[in-house]
């Protein structure tokens, strides 16, 4: 495949290319194109079963596309990888239904995501570290759990699951977030934060946001692939996107 | 009925022995050869009391050749024929050829074969050495034609078709080239043409040994025997002498390789056959299984009792009909089926509302409650009917068997072949066709949007439990025609229906299907290789090395809602 | 508050130690010292019996590292027990040397009834009492290995994987009630004589051998506790949890999967070595699958993800077993374990020492937020440690 890939790979941070995965006949993936550069934040929208979730779970490693070039950094080919290795590349993924570890302290939580040595050896005789303190205490900050620090996680709030869950891919530090949708269930308020939260990662991380809630895209104000069927419908700013007539027909139906 | 006592105590000892209560093929396979060890202990028995008489007779005929005198031997000669002895034969061919001796001290008749070996002529045991004043009991030309007349009337002349079969099968057995005469006046008179190819063959045993036959006779024999084609067709043609001329040399050659690729032919047919039987059976054993585990993800540990639990409802259903009604017995099963679909349905319907209701999303612990629940109703079976096997008997029209080519099949695996296949359409047909079945397919695919459809999944859920408990039921049943019904029934079911099932893949029935038979044929494909227990152990290594490949077996589904 | 969890949690560890050496020390003492006589004395069969419960303990602590912190059930720890037992079995058969029935100075009995000539290899070595204890631990971790390295690279969980361990320990049952597979068949092996040149009959070594079991379920309990209490416990704790969420933050899941699972077949393994002598036999039947899934319930019982609870079940429930199988109500056993699969399943999910700890933390939380009035907490929907 390394002579036949396209100039633009070479430059992006995520590449895909005529992407194509098949459950038991169905197209849940339908040869999908997109291009994600460094410094990127862009906002996926689409209807329910457009493919959003497939198309996190291809870059992750978690599903193996059918055929289709799967790129990160313009040179490493995602698709023969698996997800330890995807994410040990620089790859953090938040999912769409909020997923910490109920059971353990949110500092825990934290601690466990942080970019450290994985291996089995090295995890059983770890000791605690101030550089580990201060960027728990850091992303704590950021995501304004500092009072709950001790908490379990279980016992947070839905919104505040959600951060927790930002929070450790901030711990994780990856070069590229996969965020499937940040702000269901969130008030208004934490919306907003959200948002900026966001936009502040954005600063030093490409970010790549699944969302379906329409005020929160146009609050990041990012450039918009709208998905359907697997495949790209329409590209651009969110007053482009919800201008297109076929994005309206999609959402809308007739 | 002692002997029937006596081996049930027999068999309780040889379990209890050799200790093996996981090892249901073993066990199986001790059952039928204890069961018709026992059949064969009656007949023996009645036998022996009729028989009883003739034997005297049979011993006093033997020791009149002692008397050696020619009419003493004549009336033993006329004595033996009629006797009906499988040794007369011998006896009569040994005066004739002057090889019999008789002790007039003892009254010990023997019979000094051609290369020097001696038996009791009465009992036919081999002795080490004659009494040296034994002698050779003499012949003169008209007890020599007595002789001859009484071998022929022996032997392939009785009236009797099965006598006459068998003495065609000896015949061919010993190729004596003397009775080669006998066999074409047989020949000639014969009309069952079952006993006339046994003594063509047979003429062609006595060819093939014959010095003075010509080239032609022996490859027309050898074409003869190559018909024939079992395994005592090559044995003949395997002792041929080595003094052939070189084309019937070629000739058994080619028989042979042709008889033994035929022969290899049939016994895979026969593992194949054996194979698609015990396929049936974990077919059974395992669909109910891979409806509560397909459709609810729900690992049912006591799937094994409710087959159990339909062996003991055949138990009593047979029970009161041999009471009350005898003459209704070969309607025993068909009364059991329904009866044991209810019952085992019903407890699983209760166990569904009081147990597993509570611990959907649990699945380890639904394990391990309905692992639970199996100590539970096997100790209360063994409570209600005694540690002991139940008889649960055959109605005739699943006991008996009947040949195809050289393979033997039993009306009653048969029957389970039909069963479970029936079964197997029967709930296919209504997954596809009934409102519960489109329920059932629809919780399986989303159980969520099952739910937001307006489908009530718990009644689903409870009935397809009761679903998957009722035709476990039925396999009980089924299985108890063919093994033990005893508390522990279920136990020996339950790991290899989770294989049949894993292997499968979960969720489609078809895999279910193809799961069992491959299981069951390449476990008796690999029983003659290694061993029942090897066999199994390997098939259990295999499944283990398969779910590398596809952990979620052959027919697994794809797609997200598998992980979720 | 974290503080006063970790103490509480201490506390009860340091009782459970104690307990344990108090029972180690004082038991063989009171058995050897004291006249049969005197209302104190242990009698030797009492002693033994509870030997095979702290092996059991071992065994049920073996498991809930697994089950109770990474949320692996296997229905296959009773074949690591009886492996390591059957290592330690053949080294006491060939202690016994020319004193077993035909006098065979090289050959156990079992062989010579079998008309074997010459040993089989894979029996050399076991009359080394340190090459037997290597294979105690050697030949559990490595099947452990084997058989955990094929279903965790192919992510085998949940239930899948139970029912294959299961299937191993049936095939192990299968393979070794075989006479040509050269552990004694059916009868397997026993008439053990001695262990490290002592009786195993006589009370003192019996009186050593519960000492040691005691020491091997102490130094098994800190081990495991050290495992739990690290980086990687937590990292066992978030598999069981979220398992694909440890696998996206770019943890090797399988390798933890495997660390673990190996190390509690050796641990199991160790059981089972102990247990052989004091029991005096191994046979096949401890290879049953009721076996492994009876020990799983002991687990579950005391309470998984409670390594005290784990031990604490053990004892309890065998000792349970021991008192109704052999007196009149003996027929009604297999209905009260039965139930207690069910009941503890449905009714105590947390098992008693999980309960108590939940009971004992939910006072401390009342506590600690009548104390302070800005309690900035949210109680609501706490869940301890072993949530699903």
């Amino acid at each position: 495949m390394s002579s036949a890939i396209d100039p633009r790979a070479t430059s992006a941070m995520l590449y895909l290319d005529g992407v194509h995965v098949t459950f038991d006949g169905f197209h849940a993936i339908n040869n999908l194109s997109l291009t994600i550069a460094p410094g990127e934040m862009r906002a996926i929208i689409g209807p329910n079963g457009a493919g959003k979730t497939t198309m996190m779970d291809i870059i992750t490693g978690k599903t193996k596309p059918d055929e289709g070039d799967v790129l990160f950094d313009g040179i490493t080919d995602l698709t023969r990888l698996d997800e330890t290795q995807i994410a040990e590349l620089g790859i953090g993924r938040k999912f769409q239904k909020p997923t910490v570890f109920e059971s353990q302290t949110v500092e825990d939580n934290l601690l466990l995501a942080l970019n450290a040595d994985h291996r089995v050896r090295s995890t059983l005789f770890w000791q605690r570290s101030k550089a580990d303190d201060a960027a728990i205490d850091c992303v704590l900050d950021t995501i304004r759990l500092d009072n709950a620090r001790r908490q379990l996680a279980g016992s947070l709030s839905h919104g505040q699951k959600q951060w927790l869950e930002i929070g450790m891919l901030l711990a994780q530090d990856p070069k590229l977030l996969l965020v499937d949708e940040p702000v269901a269930g969130m008030t208004d308020i934490e919306t907003h934060q959200t948002a900026e939260l966001l936009k502040e990662i954005n600063r030093d991380k490409t970010v790549v946001v699944v969302e379906h809630d329409m005020t929160f895209v146009r609050e990041l104000g990012v450039k918009v692939t709208c998905l359907h069927e697997g495949s790209v419908l329409a590209e651009g700013s969110i007053d482009q996107v919800s201008a297109n007539d076929r994005v309206i027909e999609v959402y809308l139906g007739r | 009925m002692t002997w029937k006592a006596a081996a049930n105590a027999a068999f309780r000892f040889f379990r209890r022995g050799i200790a093996v209560p996981f090892n249901s093929t073993i066990r199986r396979c001790i059952a039928r050869l204890l069961k018709q060890a026992s059949a064969i202990a009656a007949l023996a028995i009645v036998a022996c009391t009729t028989i009883h008489a003739q034997a005297t007779s049979f011993d006093d005929a033997v020791a009149l050749f002692a008397a050696r005198s020619f009419a003493d031997s004549e009336q033993a000669v006329g004595q033996l024929q009629i006797s009906g002895n499988p040794q007369a034969y011998s006896i009569i061919s040994a005066l004739r050829d002057g090889r019999l001796y008789a002790d007039d001290d003892t009254k010990k008749v023997f019979i000094k074969a051609a290369d020097g070996k001696i038996t009791d002529a009465a009992t036919g045991q081999p002795v080490a050495t004659m009494p040296d004043v034994a002698g050779v009991v003499r012949l003169n030309n008209r007890l020599r034609r007595t002789v001859e007349a009484a071998l022929g009337n022996l032997t392939l002349l009785s009236p009797d078709v099965t006598t006459r079969l068998q003495a065609a099968q000896s015949v061919f057995k010993n190729h004596d080239s003397a009775a080669l005469p006998l066999v074409d006046a047989a020949l000639k008179t014969e009309t069952n043409e079952t006993v006339k190819r046994a003594l063509a063959v047979a003429r062609a045993a006595i060819v093939l040994f014959k010095s003075d036959a010509s080239e032609a006779e022996k490859l027309d024999a050898v074409a003869a025997v190559k018909a024939r084609g079992d395994q005592e067709a090559l044995a003949l043609l395997s002792s041929l002498p080595g003094d052939l001329s070189p084309a019937v040399a070629r000739g058994a050659t080619s028989a042979m390789a042709s008889i033994k690729s035929n022969l290899a032919l049939w016994s895979t047919v026969q593992d194949a056959w054996y194979g698609i039987s015990l396929g049936s059976v974990l077919l059974l054993a395992a669909i109910g299984l891979a409806i509560t585990f397909g459709v609810m993800g729900v690992i049912n540990m006591a799937h094994g009792e409710m087959v159990m639990l339909g062996a003991y409802t055949t138990f009593v259903v047979q029970d009161a009909i041999r009471t009350y009604q005898p003459a209704m017995f070969n309607y025993s099963l068909l009364i059991a089926v329904p009866l044991a679909f209810l019952v085992a349905g019903i407890i699983g319907v209760l166990v569904e509302r009081t147990i597993i209701r509570f611990l959907y999303g649990r699945p380890l612990e639904t394990l391990l409650a309905t692992w639970g629940l199996s100590l539970v109703l096997q100790q209360a079976v063994r409570t209600i009917f005694g540690p002991n096997n139940r008889e649960v008997g055959n109605p005739s029209w699943m006991s008996g068997a009947f040949e195809l080519g050289q393979i033997t099949i039993t009306y009653n695996r048969l029957w389970i072949l039909c069963f479970s296949l029936a079964a197997f359409t029967i709930l296919l047909a209504m997954l596809r066709y009934t409102r519960l079945g489109l329920e059932m397919r629809a919780v399986t695919q989303n159980r969520r949007m099952a739910a937001s459809m307006g489908i009530a999944t718990s009644r689903v859920d409870a009935l397809t439990f009761g679903l998957g408990s009722g035709i476990a039921g039925i396999a009980g049943v089924a299985l108890s025609q063919i093994d033990n019904v005893s508390p522990n029934l279920g136990q020996s079911y339950i790991i290899d229906s989770f294989m049949v099932v894993v292997f499968g893949g979960v969720g489609n029935l078809w895999g279910t299907l193809v799961g069992a038979f491959t299981l069951g044929i390449a476990n008796k494909f690999l029983e003659p290789v290694a061993g029942a227990v090897l066999g199994k152990i390997a098939i259990l290594v295999l499944i283990i090395l398969f779910i590398q490949k596809r952990p979620r077996g052959l027919f697994a589904l794809k797609g997200r809602a598998v992980d979720a | 508050m974290r503080h006063t969890l970790t103490r509480s949690l201490d506390r009860s560890a340091t009782t459970f130690l104690l307990i344990v050496a108090g029972a180690g020390i004082l038991l063989p003492l009171s058995n050897l010292l004291l006249p049969a006589s005197s209302p104190l004395h242990v009698p030797t069969y009492v002693m033994t019996l509870f030997g095979k419960y702290v092996c059991y303990a071992v065994l049920a602590l073996s498991i809930d590292l697994i089950w109770g912190y990474c949320g692996i059930l296997s229905l296959g720890h009773g074949a690591f027990f009886a492996l390591g037992g059957y290592a330690m079995g053949m080294y006491l058969m060939r202690q016994i040397g020319p004193r077993g029935v035909y006098a065979d100075p090289v050959l156990p009995d079992f062989m010579v009834f079998l008309n074997w000539k010459t040993l089989p290899w894979y029996w050399y070595g076991f009359d080394m009492f340190w090459f037997a204890i290597l294979m105690v631990v050697l030949v559990p971790s490595l099947l452990a290995f084997c058989f955990g390295w094929l279903a965790f690279r192919s992510r085998v969980t949940g239930v899948y994987f139970s029912i294959i361990t299961q299937a191993m320990t049936y095939a192990l049952l299968l393979a070794f009630f075989r006479n040509d597979f050269g552990f004694g068949g059916n009868n397997g092996l026993t008439d053990f004589k001695d262990l490290l040149g002592f009786n195993v009959q006589a009370s003192g070594t019996r009186a050593a051998l519960f000492a040691t079991s005691c020491l091997l379920l102490a130094l098994s309990f800190l081990m495991c506790r050290a495992v739990v209490r690290s980086k990687l416990g937590k990292i066992l704790i978030a598999i069981r949890d979220a398992e694909s969420r440890t696998r996206f933050l770019g943890y090797r899941v399988e390798s933890y999967k495997l660390f673990v699972f190996t190390l509690s077949a050796c641990i199991a393994g160790l059981a089972g070595a102990l247990y052989v002598p004091q029991v005096g036999i191994i046979n096949p039947s401890e290879f049953a699958p009721g076996n492994s899934i009876e020990a799983v319930i002991w687990v579950a019982v005391g309470g998984r993800g409670t390594l005290v609870g784990a031990a604490l079940g053990a004892v309890v429930v065998n000792y349970a077993k021991t008192l109704f199988t052999s007196g009149a109500l003996a027929p009604y056993w297999l209905f009260m374990l039965g139930a207690l699969f069910i009941l503890v399943t449905l009714l105590l999910p947390k098992g008693l020492v999980g309960t108590w700890y939940a009971w004992r933390e939910g006072r401390q939380r009342a506590a600690l937020s009548l104390d302070a009035d800005s309690a900035a907490f949210e109680d609501s929907g706490v869940k301890p440690h072993m949530a699903e």
